[in-house]
């Protein structure tokens, strides 16, 4: 009704003041999917050092995990091969599994260490694996962070 | 007065830019022109089914019945792999939302200092480190990011892609991360496919002259001499191609890179991306893990946000972030823009094709690959040289 759509009116204005602080790719071992564990100094008022490289390396290890090429990849490769990857339209494919893993990971960590000090954390995925982006809102009731969160998963 | 909620459903494929074009609500994705792609198909189709009309019932009962099932499940791996191919993402980056641009805006300009007026900033280069070797990361004018290592914009799709190989207009589509292992596979098993059935029009020629004489043989299986015109042809580029590939995947290299000299060994240069062992590099390639799609393309579109994914941007949402992408960054940007630039870049001699192109019997066919329609490398190149 007239107040959900007022709270979302709320919302969109606290999101144009906020600043958004680009986490870029590390690409030193490759062009696998890593991201920099470098502290922004945009965020130390906002989050313990600590607490940022945590989330950021067990993003990265995600990645690893879901690019790891191995004993599992290749089985899996050979067996969708045989199949002319048709299995692929039924099957999920182990990058997909930990992708899904990940976004589970990016919404607890945004709702028990990031909301809480203001901030939000966009799931790579959504920047084409180029960046995690950290926007910095001005604080806000932690009703708005899960409506804001409900808004998204729509 | 209450808001007007749009009833139809916008997904994201409808509102992306770039030169692609969507199927199947979003699902298949391929390059505008297809002219060429049709053609493969109908040289595939047509002759495979000559082969199963003329060939397969003298060869089923004179030599063996196998040869007609190992033949049609040859073709429907090789439609397989082209339909994956020529239907699927390959890679595409998607462009940098505004706010995204606005970032990397400032860092290159706090990076570059003052620039005195009348002079051209220097060019947007990043340097990276990659397995003891600078690899330098280029700025994409289009999509205002930039491009991850192996990446390259596609001229004629207006992406950039991931990993790209080259555009193939015989699948109508780019060739990049997400696609090669299935481009790979189809020109494996298509050169396959071509010397399978030219072998059994020899043969069955060859058997059935014994029996009726060579012409009438002719005059029976009018098809034999269609299908052995086109595998001839197709043999010379096709098989040239599949060695071609086989040659770059065991040095994990991509035509791209191959065509630009990248790691030719110039200045002691050597490609960091390779394991130096050939069967290490052929295992990534062709047995990696399946990369999705970062494109979202069949995710709804939030209704009432004003269009957040295409370029004009959001009035509402941005005042206290100025809208520098489009107005202060630097005004030279505009001459460098990929589109003026494109017809002076002569890297290559690749040249975008006519969609009705016909099959040239050149024995190795290079893949028509479009050349990184990027100005700071023309320039640097030109200076170098």
């Amino acid at each position: 009704g007239a107040e959900t759509f007022h709270n979302l009116q709320e919302l969109r204005h606290s999101a144009s003041l906020a600043n958004k602080v680009f986490i870029q790719r590390d690409y030193s071992e490759g062009t696998t999917c890593k991201f920099q564990t470098k502290f922004p100094s945009e965020l130390e008022s906002r989050i313990e050092r600590t607490l940022f490289e945590d989330t950021v390396k067990t993003l990265n290890n995600y990645y690893a995990e879901a690019e790891k090429i191995g004993g599992q990849s290749y089985l899996e490769g050979c067996l969708a091969c045989a199949t002319a990857y048709l299995i692929f339209l039924c099957m999920e494919t182990r990058y997909e599994k930990v992708l899904k893993k990940i976004a589970k990971y990016i919404q607890e960590q945004n709702e028990k260490i990031y909301a809480p000090r203001g901030l939000l954390i966009t799931d790579p995925i959504e920047r084409g694996m180029r960046v995690v982006s950290f926007e910095c809102h001005a604080a806000i009731s932690p009703i708005h962070w899960s409506q804001k969160y409900k808004f998204k998963d729509v | 007065m209450s808001a007007v909620m749009i009833t139809r459903k916008v997904r994201k494929w409808e509102k992306l830019p770039g030169k692609n074009t969507f199927c199947c609500d979003g699902r298949v994705m391929m390059a505008r022109q297809k002219g060429v792609f049709y053609l493969t198909l109908f040289l595939i189709i047509g002759t495979c089914s000559l082969f199963f009309a003329f060939e397969c019932p003298y060869l089923a009962v004179n030599l063996s019945p196998a040869i007609p099932v190992f033949a049609a499940l040859l073709f429907l791996f090789v439609m397989a792999m082209l339909l994956r191919t020529s239907f699927s993402d390959p890679g595409v980056l998607p462009r940098a939302l505004p706010e995204e641009a606005t970032f990397i805006e400032m860092e290159i300009e706090a990076a570059n200092g003052n620039v005195p007026a009348g002079q051209r900033p220097p060019p947007r280069i990043r340097n990276v480190q990659i397995n003891n070797q600078i690899v330098k990361l280029k700025y994409c004018y289009t999509c205002k990011i930039f491009r991850p290592p192996r990446a390259s914009h596609c001229s004629i799709c207006d992406n950039c892609v991931d990993r790209f190989d080259h555009h193939c207009p015989w699948v109508g589509n780019c060739v990049g991360k997400r696609n090669y292992r299935y481009f790979y596979l189809f020109t494996l098993s298509l050169s396959l496919l071509t010397i399978y059935i030219f072998t059994f029009d020899i043969v069955h020629v060859v058997m059935r002259s014994v029996d009726s004489g060579f012409l009438n043989t002719l005059k029976e299986t009018p098809g034999t001499v269609l299908e052995v015109l086109v595998c001839f042809f197709t043999l010379w580029s096709v098989v040239g191609l599949t060695g071609f590939h086989t040659y770059l995947i065991s040095l994990n290299q991509t035509t791209n890179e191959d065509i630009k000299g990248s790691w030719s060994g110039k200045n002691r240069v050597q490609n960091p991306y390779s394991h130096k062992n050939i069967i290490k590099n052929c295992c990534e390639v062709l047995c990696g893990p399946a990369y999705p799609s970062v494109l979202d393309r069949r995710g709804l579109m939030q209704e009432d946000s004003p269009a957040s994914e295409t370029s004009p941007p959001s009035s509402s949402s941005m005042n206290s972030v100025p809208q520098t992408t489009k107005t202060t960054a630097p005004l030279i940007p505009n001459e460098h823009t990929p589109d003026d630039v494109k017809p002076s870049i002569a890297d290559s001699a690749e040249k975008t094709p006519s969609p009705k192109e016909e099959e040239s019997p050149a024995p190795k066919l290079p893949p028509l690959a479009s050349p990184e329609t990027d100005a700071e490398t023309s320039i640097i190149k030109d200076k170098a040289h």
